[in-house]
């Protein structure tokens, strides 16, 4: 039997309310990749900060090695060798990979000295990084390569991966995966986190499943099935979202050589995009975020305007329409970012039904706004989205991700758009919450809507999409018969090439 | 150890009560202050009395004072609501001043242009007038700000100045009396029956422009609590990017944050002009405009809240008055009390935005 690293022993840590770690057990053994799995909310990133020294357990204890373990901070915690990677990344755009890397760590050594140990470290564990290269030219994938090799430069006993693959590309997953089992090889022990089930059956030598706080289960994941994973997650059998198959009508919205300037500095321009839509019909744009993702989203809101025609419905041009002119004639959007684009924090439940709600039912001629009836509609969405809150006066800030993310996607579609279009719509939302969000974008469509989903889960595309086509650097490819693709394919897709079997093109 | 977590809803019991404790506050240290300056502590509760308590209830200053509470309070209430409702917006007129000197200005223009014909729609035309020299005047850093995407507050502020020297050379050119023997200033409009605005009640200080100001105080709480306009303005201040997802125009927020709180800044200019100052003179303005600064923001951008802020600053004004009269206090400390008042309030807002918690071990 292995040697044991970090044991963990009755582990509890209150918040005002609510109980987020309650009596966690569990060890972790030398040259163990671990997975920390549960839903949003179950109490995954509090264990992890505690261990990683920015919390500290009401009660409990932690050993590491034979050791009694308790940092009271981060810096503690990385002496005593455990590192952390975080899911969302805190570097520099306008500075340098080496220059990054420097600005953590407690004593750099010289930039020079510094730049020749990343591209050892880099060479030695496969992960290619120029330490010159500006982060703001990275692509997600290299960003987190920069996390990677800033822990990786301290030696650790333990790494910590907070959900590593979401922001990542097949391949880069492919390439991370290889790291991991690298640094497995080494002895080191890696603690993933993740809601990710495949991954964790494909990578993960054992697995903790924490539920509401406590932990509900443990299991080789190789030798249970992603659905039993599942269901200890979720505490009940949750059912993948049901499709029918569905007659496609006529062309709805159509793209036609659509080209922005992106305003922002690290944004991504588009080029030229076309691509239509038909009645029924569910299209995947796939491709890692920071691509042209948000331009294309905000194109097709109005927040971005074209000339008329670049964008139609129905043969009725729409490109110099602003937002509430598109949502007067059926056409909605839901952008990525929840809190201040898609909602405004500091607002009620209430105010926020009001960013995308226009019609007379609400607001008379006068501009009197008929707060009875968004009440009414509030409500609605909160019961017909099951979003948890207790109130409708509650700001949108105070909902937990998932919960409003239900939220912004059930106030557009319950006003039964013609056109959706939606970015990430499964984003940090746990999976009871995210089969509930793709049902309901497959009952739309099934209304003789179009919908147009912008992921980069591909599962998650693959699970609720007729048709799929890439966005990278700001072009993207032709749409294809998605049950025609081959994981092959969709490689190529998202390496930027383009198929050219004709026998695949359903545009 | 003592430690700071950012609130997710904002304490609606700590914004109401902010402002009182920084009232108290005020109090406390600017006797404290009073005393030092006096050289004698027992004299300073004394004349923290002597500002905020007696020109309300003592019978010596009442009769003097009471009136003159509504005649500071209505101006500064006026321009401070037309303040708001660009702060709220993240619009940051900072330039009232300006926009208030230009109202009395182009109010006057048409009263002593008119001069000395007599009709009902004087007066009237006035208001028009005071109201648009003040919009266009705030215009101007507004349209920079749409086109070229210049600094408001900047602008604003700046332009403050250019008003101030127009109005030194219209007090000694163009709109000075004729029969004024060559002095600096304009025809008292006092004498000028169809241009006055005079007291609704004669002895209450209650004239059309304090009218206004409730009116407006009225009318900036329906925006905010029912109508479209208030809720676009709220939504721009608190996320922009969500503003411009519910297809709100930034452009045309702007112009009508900036617009509003200029026109009732002008307004405020020609009611002073016409009423109380009576006449435009090179020292005509007396610095409402950034006064009313305060009050929006100790008010809380609420209209009764700067109503109440309005009043509490009109009292220090006439409060500090008599006691730079009866007690040789320099009118610099009384400015200094009005200063502290704004510096506690930011200073106790932590606690609307934060809860204090002690960190364990």
């Amino acid at each position: 039997m292995a040697e044991v690293l970090l044991q963990m022993d009755g582990i509890s840590k209150s918040f005002p309310g609510v109980k987020a770690n309650d009596e966690v057990s569990f060890q972790i053994n030398s040259g163990e990749i671990h997975a920390l799995l549960g839903e949003n909310g179950a109490g995954k990133s509090t264990l992890v900060k505690m261990i990683y020294g920015l919390m500290q357990p009401d009660s409990g204890s932690m050993k590491l090695g034979s050791e009694n373990f308790r940092p009271s901070e981060p810096s503690k915690a990385r002496q005593s060798g455990i590192a952390m990677v975080f899911q969302h990344f805190s570097l520099f755009d306008a500075l340098s990979v080496a220059e990054n890397i420097a600005l953590g760590m407690e004593n750099p050594p010289r930039l020079q000295d510094l730049s020749e140990k990343i591209e050892t470290v880099s060479k030695s564990y496969g992960l290619p990084l120029g330490p010159k290269r500006l982060v703001g030219q990275l692509s997600a994938g290299e960003r987190q390569r920069v996390e990677i090799i800033r822990c990786l430069l301290q030696n650790p006993k333990l790494l910590i991966m907070d959900e590593p693959t979401s922001v990542l590309t097949p391949n880069e997953v492919k390439t991370l995966f290889e790291t991991l089992l690298r640094l497995k090889g080494e002895g080191k022990s890696i603690l993933y986190i993740s809601h990710k089930l495949e991954e964790i059956r494909e990578i993960c030598d054992y697995a903790t499943i924490l539920r509401n706080g406590k932990k509900v289960g443990s299991c080789i994941p190789r030798d249970t099935s992603a659905k039993q994973i599942g269901e200890m997650m979720v505490g009940k059998s949750f059912s993948s979202p049901s499709r029918k198959t569905r007659a496609f009508g006529e062309e709805l919205l159509k793209v036609s050589n659509l080209s922005i300037r992106t305003k922002d500095f690290f944004g991504t321009s588009l080029s030229n995009i076309n691509f239509s839509v038909r009645v029924g019909e569910i299209l995947g744009i796939g491709g890692v975020a920071g691509n042209g993702q948000d331009e294309l989203l905000s194109a097709l809101s109005g927040e971005e305007k074209t000339s008329p025609s670049t964008i139609k419905i129905f043969n009725q041009p729409i490109g110099k329409l602003a937002p509430d002119e598109r949502r007067a004639i059926g056409m909605r959007a839901a952008p990525e970012e929840r809190l201040g684009h898609a909602a405004a924090p500091a607002m009620t439940l209430i105010e926020n039904t009001l960013i995308t709600s226009h019609s007379e039912d609400v607001i008379n001629q006068w501009g009197i706004i008929k707060f009875d009836n968004v009440k009414e509609k509030t409500r609605n969405i909160v019961s017909e989205f099951d979003v948890r809150t207790p109130t409708l006066d509650n700001a949108a800030a105070s909902l937990s991700g998932g919960n409003l993310q239900k939220f912004v996607i059930g106030r557009e579609i319950l006003q039964k758009p013609r056109v959706f279009v939606v970015n990430q719509p499964t984003w940090g939302v746990d999976a009871a919450a995210a089969a509930f969000i793709r049902q309901s974008i497959l009952n739309l469509a099934s209304n003789d809507s179009a919908v147009v989903v912008i992921s980069q889960d591909l599962d998650e595309l693959f699970e609720i999409c007729d048709t799929f086509s890439v966005l990278t650097n700001g072009r993207m490819s032709k749409s294809h018969d998605i049950r025609s693709l081959s994981s092959e394919d969709v490689g190529l897709l998202m390496g930027g090439s383009d198929l050219d079997r004709k026998s695949h093109d359903t545009a | 150890m003592i430690r700071l977590e950012k609130r997710r809803n904002i304490s609606k019991f700590w914004t109401t009560v902010t402002p009182v404790i920084a009232v108290f506050l005020t109090m406390s240290f600017g006797g404290l202050m009073f005393g030092l300056l006096l050289g004698d502590f027992s004299s300073a509760f004394g004349a923290i009395k002597l500002i905020f308590w007696d020109p309300l209830f003592d019978e010596n200053f009442a009769s003097y004072a009471r009136p003159q509470l509504l005649v500071k309070a209505g101006p500064i209430i006026l321009i401070a609501i037309g303040l708001s409702i660009g702060f709220k917006a993240g619009i940051w007129n900072i330039g009232a001043e300006g926009q208030y000197i230009l109202g009395a200005i182009f109010g006057a223009s048409v009263a002593l242009s008119l001069y000395p014909q007599e009709s009902v729609l004087i007066f009237p035309a006035m208001i028009l007038a005071g109201a648009l020299g003040g919009f266009i005047w705030a215009l101007i850093p507004a349209l920079l700000k749409v086109y070229f995407k210049t600094n408001e507050i900047l602008v604003s502020l700046m332009l403050v100045y250019v008003a101030e020297n127009i109005l030194a050379s219209v007090s000694q050119g163009l709109l000075r009396n004729p029969e004024g023997m060559g002095l600096p200033g304009s025809r008292n409009l006092k004498d000028y029956p169809s241009a006055h605005n005079s007291e609704i009640l004669v002895n209450s200080g209650m004239h059309w422009g304090v009218l206004t100001a409730f009116l407006a105080v009225i009318l900036a709480y329906f925006l905010f609590l029912k109508h479209q306009k208030g809720y676009e303005i709220r939504i721009a201040g608190e996320a922009p990017k969500a503003a411009y997802f519910a297809g709100i125009n930034p452009s045309k927020t702007i112009i009508f944050c900036m617009g509003m709180s200029g026109l009732l800044a002008g307004m405020a200019g020609l009611f002073e002009v016409a009423g109380p100052a009576g006449q435009i003179t090179m020292s005509f303005n007396s610095g409402y405009g950034f006064t009313a600064i305060i009050v929006a923001f100790l008010g809380r951008l609420n209209p009764l809240g700067i109503l109440l802020a309005g009043l509490l600053m009109a009292l220090t004004y006439i409060g500090g008055e008599i006691a730079q009269l009866m007690l040789g206090l320099p009118g610099a400390s009384i400015q200094l009390l009005q200063g502290m008042l704004l510096f506690f309030l930011l200073a106790t807002d932590i606690f609307t935005n934060y809860r204090i918690k002690s960190r364990g071990s």
